[in-house]
């Protein structure tokens, strides 16, 4: 444990500290809740951002990053939900059930509510403000951890989505969380969502990122029971500093699949934390990052394997143009009783300059000794011999570039089950392929 | 004439491999070039299709009398060069029909030609791969990969048959083919010998141009063409081997 108790606060830990002053005795949920909130405050209190000198936050120093503290986003008005009105459109093919919150907040107008057999829908205040027994007892379990973000969502959530999925219930259509800033002003969302999967159900989460909130710190608990299938991709776009937190925790017998992909965003961790709590399940993590400007993408793993005969595939692409820079952080933990964990980790990095960075780095943690696990990473540029070839055919310069990186991505991609998903995802990419010539 | 090339030095990371060579293919013309290994003759074909990093210091090249040396190699693909690789390269993720199509459509869209149709597209490449005998399950996977030696060469072959250039170089197109993947890819050439197609046919041996035979062979040596004759310089080669021309030219 890092306790480096530091007396100077920056401007923006001190922000946020007056933030929570502020805001604790309305932020939603009394009792246990708020108990949560006082022991989370205190955590990053005694910490501080995370920094460089914290192994997990190396590459990204969230100290030096945010240099200010935005004010907490208020209640949308009517321009900001105008604003946020064609949100999510990367998925507008895809026939799903949207629910959308603007600058953080729950806007049922917005959504979709149509009543669907074994599913239900609410919204995280609401919930935390009535006492919900089922979601107080579980914001915060699903994969406890002490990362200094993770501890900032809890002591500022507000508002974010509650989904339950009844045992045996196959949802009709991916649920679609659709996060989008619509103030026009610099403001500072904490969404909290919980997704819970009771037994043998299945389901297809989708979450977009997108606008103009200033700062964002997403978390998301998802909890996948027994026999259960769920997918769930993340998209991230836009100009916040974006700090995103999945805890996934996954039952026996389980399929869970998860693809992050950021493309077009100025600054975004995506952290995830992922736990094989039931035997005989299989996870997918993966995830592709297109980068160009100053970018700057992490994606950072924890992934747990608790119980034996498991597997998990961990497959991650970045693209970089410009001076971008990527971070990949993938540890595995194979507990001492996880007997036959198999787990392959590949990370692969894309360079379209000289300026650009990629940090890849592996970890592999092993207590069990019969186990397959193992991990590859490489960076290097596009083969100037495969491009020759293109051109060669009368293919142009930027166009055989395009298909050589699309078709480093499409290995990834290639891996959502969902078609229209999928097909949506590659747009996003191809989008940004044209956004290159 | 078709392809003039006069006096061409090229150099590649410094060191000279092409030495003042000069060389005329008319057009309809089926050109062999032959010559001992490290004679230039591929790096003839790369400078043709304008590959990186060779060096052209000295000397031209005029394609229907205009020259290609500052064109990017899709530009002088769209004027209808047509490199058919000794070593085809595996292209991971990108479909041969992807691949054809985009190629196809981008030359045309070069030309200020209008693009294929879908449908005219899969016809003409559908009855193109049937001819050479090339499958539709190698059409769906990607570019190569996979692919044994004799198909990779067939796969040259079909680019050619579907893109039509006007000048097409067959770098050692026979070297690791068996007889019989040797005839299928000689027979699918022949069928593109027409009187608006030129040639040059790079090999080391004799037995490529027993099944397309040459109009005319230029023998190379130490980066320069050393001897010209019709066909049956090759079978004069064939018998007394390349030594008298490294002597003749050194």
């Amino acid at each position: 444990m890092n306790a480096d108790v530091r007396a100077i606060k920056t401007p923006a830990e001190q922000g946020l500290a007056q933030a929570f002053a502020a805001a604790r005795d309305t932020l939603p949920g009394k009792g246990a809740v708020a108990a949560l909130r006082e022991n989370a405050f205190r955590e990053f209190d005694l910490r501080g951002l995370p920094h460089r000198r914290v192994e997990e936050w190396k590459y990204t120093d969230l100290r030096a990053l945010m240099r200010e503290a935005v004010p907490l986003a208020g209640v949308p008005d009517a321009a900001a939900k105008a604003r946020a009105k064609e949100a999510g459109a990367a998925f507008k093919g895809v026939d799903c059930r949207r629910l959308v919150f603007v600058d953080g907040t729950f806007v049922t107008e917005m959504s979709d509510l149509a009543p669907e057999a074994g599913l239900t829908i609410g919204s995280m205040a609401q919930a935390l403000a009535k006492g919900d027994a089922r979601v107080a007892a579980q914001v915060g379990k699903t994969f406890p951890n002490a990362d200094v973000a993770v501890a900032l969502n809890t002591a500022l959530m507000g508002d974010g989505a509650v989904v339950h999925v009844a045992a045996g219930t196959a949802l009709a259509r991916p649920i679609h969380l659709v996060f989008v800033g619509g103030s026009e002003k610099p403001s500072a969302a904490f969404v909290r969502s919980l997704v819970v999967v009771e037994n043998g159900a299945k389901a297809i989460i989708i979450e977009s990122h997108e606008g103009g909130t200033t700062q964002v710190n997403a978390a998301l608990e998802l909890v996948a029971g027994d026999d259960t299938q769920v997918d769930h991709v993340k998209l991230t776009q836009g100009r916040a500093l974006h700090v995103a937190s999945l805890m996934v925790s996954i039952g026996a017998r389980a399929a869970f699949n998860t693809f992050a992909f950021t493309g077009d965003a100025s600054l975004v961790r995506n952290q995830s934390f992922i736990r094989f709590a039931g035997e005989g399940s299989h996870g997918g993590i993966r995830g592709v990052s297109l980068l160009r400007g100053k970018e700057h993408v992490d994606n950072t793993l924890q992934i747990e394997h608790a119980v034996a005969h498991c597997d998990s595939r961990e497959q991650f692409r970045a693209v970089l143009d410009n001076e971008s820079r990527s971070v990949f952080q993938g540890k595995i933990v194979v507990k001492p009783h996880a007997q036959k964990t198999d787990s392959k980790m590949m990370t692969r990095s894309l360079l379209l300059s000289d300026d650009a960075e990629a940090y890849n780095k592996p970890e592999l943690e092993i207590f069990a000794d019969d186990v397959v696990c193992g991990h590859g990473a490489t960076a290097g540029a596009l083969d100037p011999g495969l491009k020759f070839y293109l051109m060669s055919r009368g293919i142009s310069d930027k166009e055989s570039e395009a298909l050589l990186i699309q078709a480093f991505i499409g290995e990834t991609v290639e891996e959502i089950a969902h078609e229209g998903i999928r097909e949506a995802v590659m747009n996003q990419a191809i989008a940004w392929l044209k956004g290159r010539a | 004439m078709l392809l003039e090339i006069k006096n061409l030095h090229v150099e590649v990371e410094d060191k000279k491999i092409l030495n003042g060579l000069t060389l005329t293919v008319d057009k309809g013309q089926v050109a062999a070039i032959m010559g001992p290994n490290g004679s230039g003759k591929s790096t003839l074909a790369y400078v043709l299709a304008g590959k990186d990093n060779y060096h052209v210091t000295d000397g031209e090249i005029l394609l229907n009398g205009e020259s290609i040396l500052e064109m990017a190699p899709d530009e002088r693909a769209a004027k209808g060069v047509f490199l058919a690789f000794q070593y085809p390269v595996e292209v991971p993720g990108v479909a041969t029909m992807t691949f054809l199509r985009t190629a196809l459509n981008a030359q045309r869209k070069t030309r200020g030609e209008p693009e294929f149709s879908t449908p005219d597209f899969i016809k003409l490449v559908r009855d193109t791969s049937a001819k050479l005998g090339v499958s539709q399950e190698h059409l769906r996977r990607a570019v190569n990969v996979g692919f044994s030696g004799g198909e990779k060469k067939r796969n040259e072959i079909l680019q050619m048959a579907i893109l039509q250039p006007v000048l097409a170089v067959l770098d050692e197109t026979d070297s690791g083919l068996d007889i019989d993947a040797l005839k299928t890819v000689s027979e699918g050439v022949n069928r593109l010998r027409s009187p608006e197609r030129s040639m040059i046919v790079i090999t080391h041996y004799q037995r490529l141009l027993d099944y397309i035979v040459p109009d005319v062979v230029h023998v190379m040596s130490k980066g320069r063409v050393v001897k010209s004759g019709g066909k049956e310089l090759a079978l004069e080669l064939e018998a007394s081997g390349y030594a008298q021309f490294t002597d003749e030219a050194a």
